[in-house]
């Protein structure tokens, strides 16, 4: 990462609300990055960045980024606004919430899916099993592209809605009714701080040692 | 509808509240006095400015000043008091004595976001920002106040995540208008969230302490996540682009914890890290908290360290354990108060 955030102009090549009060902005790749990598955005020069996770693969065209919006927040309420040739400035990707091809757990809450989605989008799906939590049925992002390939290693934990297929309650519920989480493989955990701190003591408690246990959360 | 409270203004804030309400600027300055110079509590109390004047301010402001709800006294003197937030929300704060240095560790904070391993602040989960107000109000509404030499952003929260109102207070804190303590006397420590500490060295001379805790990337990240996004060697470059002077000081915190960064393979890398960093380690022994696989180092162990890291001409102090006896480690009590308070709206 640089010490400082420099910051290039770019366009916007689509903006969509793919659920209430979530969106998924596109815009041209100009960098290479590494599945997981996070980038700063921000409305012009000198103004506060703030970070987002890649959720395209790392050779997509295209870079994703997908966001909720805090209708009380600093940037979402204007980013939410823009469409299509719209301007915004990036920073270069940064950061090493990153996954080889071990086998692992990627585990979410909301938004958090986003770096996993970039993991899976560039390739790295062998092993790997994707816990994502959400309130509502339209929380799960991107399970069109998880089912088919995921199958039962993708498992969606709804706390507000029922549904065929879809586990009825809290992540944190799921993982407390495991009895035999593998404690020789990795756990990544991306959400609120909240989620990560509560997934990750319920990990420990099922004796997976913390060394195994990779943590990003939004700040 | 809440008023708006003053305590917390800068002196500018309140100059242009006295315009605003059609007042000379100076009863903005008279103002600041009452508010960061004495220990009134209502606007009537302020008796240099007009009745008329105090009328004024009471319709439109409050004075924003709170008295803790909870006291807990160690045997050994640390006091750790406790604010409410409101629904539910509780401020901590620890005021700690040692010979004539009368420390506050305050909180910038409810709850933090960072996640850290061994922190209970964390379990918590984040509830929201204090304001500047609220932060010097830890300050403020305590009774050893007069004689507070040093201040330590080092409760619960992450200072830098709240950068705003951590510099307001700091402004207020360290002002001739305001509580006028050196700004030597003052520490703002951080997990390193860059962009936010770049800003604070360039624009406050406070103390800055970097929670460091292992030097090895990779460790450090399954202990703090916020390694995965500012990694510790880019913390360090940063504060090496800085001419960190005579007078101001970068320390950095080490908690020590039992097989996990207490062996000689840390002394030597924390040596070349912080090769020509002007800079001194605290070593701190780590109070176990619920849930936690982390251990304290042995006694031996850290005595060790410390020895090692001297050696190799680190200044290395270690920092005495106070108040265990009142859980005045950060987030301890309050988290407490938080779940009774949680079962009560049950």
């Amino acid at each position: 990462m640089k010490k400082k955030l420099d910051l290039t102009r770019i366009r916007l090549s689509r903006q969509h609300e793919i659920a209430p009060g979530v969106f998924l902005l596109s815009f041209p790749r100009p960098w290479d990055f590494t599945a997981g990598q996070v980038i700063g955005i921000s409305p012009g020069h000198g103004l506060e960045a703030r970070l987002y996770s890649i959720a395209s693969g790392e050779l997509d065209d295209e870079a994703d980024i997908l966001y909720s919006l805090n209708p009380e927040g600093k940037l979402t309420p204007w980013l939410s606004k823009l469409s299509t040739g719209d301007s915004i400035f990036i920073s270069e990707p940064f950061g090493s919430f990153t996954c080889g091809g071990e086998d692992a757990w990627w585990i979410a809450s909301g938004t958090g899916i986003a770096p996993f989605s970039s993991m899976f989008r560039t390739g790295l799906v062998k092993g790997k099993k994707l816990l994502h939590g959400g309130r509502d049925l339209n929380s799960f992002y991107f399970n069109e592209q998880f089912l088919p390939v995921l199958g039962n290693r993708y498992v969606r934990c709804c706390s507000r809605e029922e549904a065929p297929g879809i586990y009825g309650g809290r992540l944190t519920r799921y993982l407390m009714e495991q009895s035999d989480l593998p404690p020789g493989e990795k756990y990544y955990l991306c959400g609120s701080a909240e989620m990560v701190v509560d997934v990750r003591d319920i990990l420990l408690t099922k004796g997976i040692p913390f060394n195994n246990i990779i943590s990003e959360i939004y700040f | 509808m809440q008023k708006e409270p003053l305590f917390g203004k800068t002196l500018d804030e309140l100059k242009a509240i006295a315009l605003q309400l059609g007042l000379p600027t100076y009863t903005g300055g008279q103002i600041a006095y009452w508010l960061y110079k004495t220990d009134v509590v209502s606007f009537d109390e302020m008796s240099n400015i007009s009745k008329k004047t105090r009328s004024l301010l009471a319709e439109n402001f409050e004075m924003g000043v709170r008295d803790p709800v909870k006291v807990n006294t160690s045997a050994d003197g640390t006091k750790k008091y406790l604010f409410s937030g409101g629904s539910g929300k509780f401020i901590e704060a620890a005021y700690i004595p040692d010979g004539k240095r009368h420390t506050l560790c305050v909180s910038s904070q409810v709850g933090c976001k960072m996640g850290c391993l061994f922190c209970m602040t964390g379990k918590q989960g984040f509830q929201g920002q204090l304001s500047a107000g609220e932060i010097l109000n830890q300050l403020r509404s305590i009774p050893e106040r007069k004689r507070m030499t040093n201040v330590v952003y080092m409760g619960m929260g992450e200072p830098f995540d709240n950068l705003t109102n951590v510099m307001k207070s700091l402004e207020i804190l360290t002002a001739e208008y305001g509580f006028a303590i050196s700004v030597r006397k003052v520490t703002v420590s951080t997990i390193g969230i860059i962009p936010a500490m770049r800003e604070f060295l360039e624009k406050s001379k406070c103390n800055l302490a970097v929670s460091l805790h292992t030097p090895f990337e990779d460790e450090r990240r399954r202990l703090m996540p916020i390694q995965n996004v500012y990694p510790l060697k880019d913390v360090i470059e940063t504060i090496r682009e800085f001419d960190i002077g005579k007078y101001r000081r970068v320390s950095f915190e080490y908690i020590l914890f039992k097989g996990v960064n207490d062996t000689r393979r840390h002394v030597n890398e924390l040596a070349r890290l912080l090769n020509k960093v002007r800079s001194r380690i605290n070593l701190i022994r780590f109070h176990e908290i619920p849930g936690t696989p982390l251990q304290c180092s042995d006694e031996a162990a850290i005595l060790d360290f410390q020895q090692a890291l001297n050696d190799k001409g680190i200044v290395t102090t270690l920092r005495a354990s106070r108040g265990q006896d009142i859980e005045a480690a950060c987030g301890l009590l309050s988290t407490k108060e938080l779940v009774k308070a949680q079962k009560d709206d049950f």
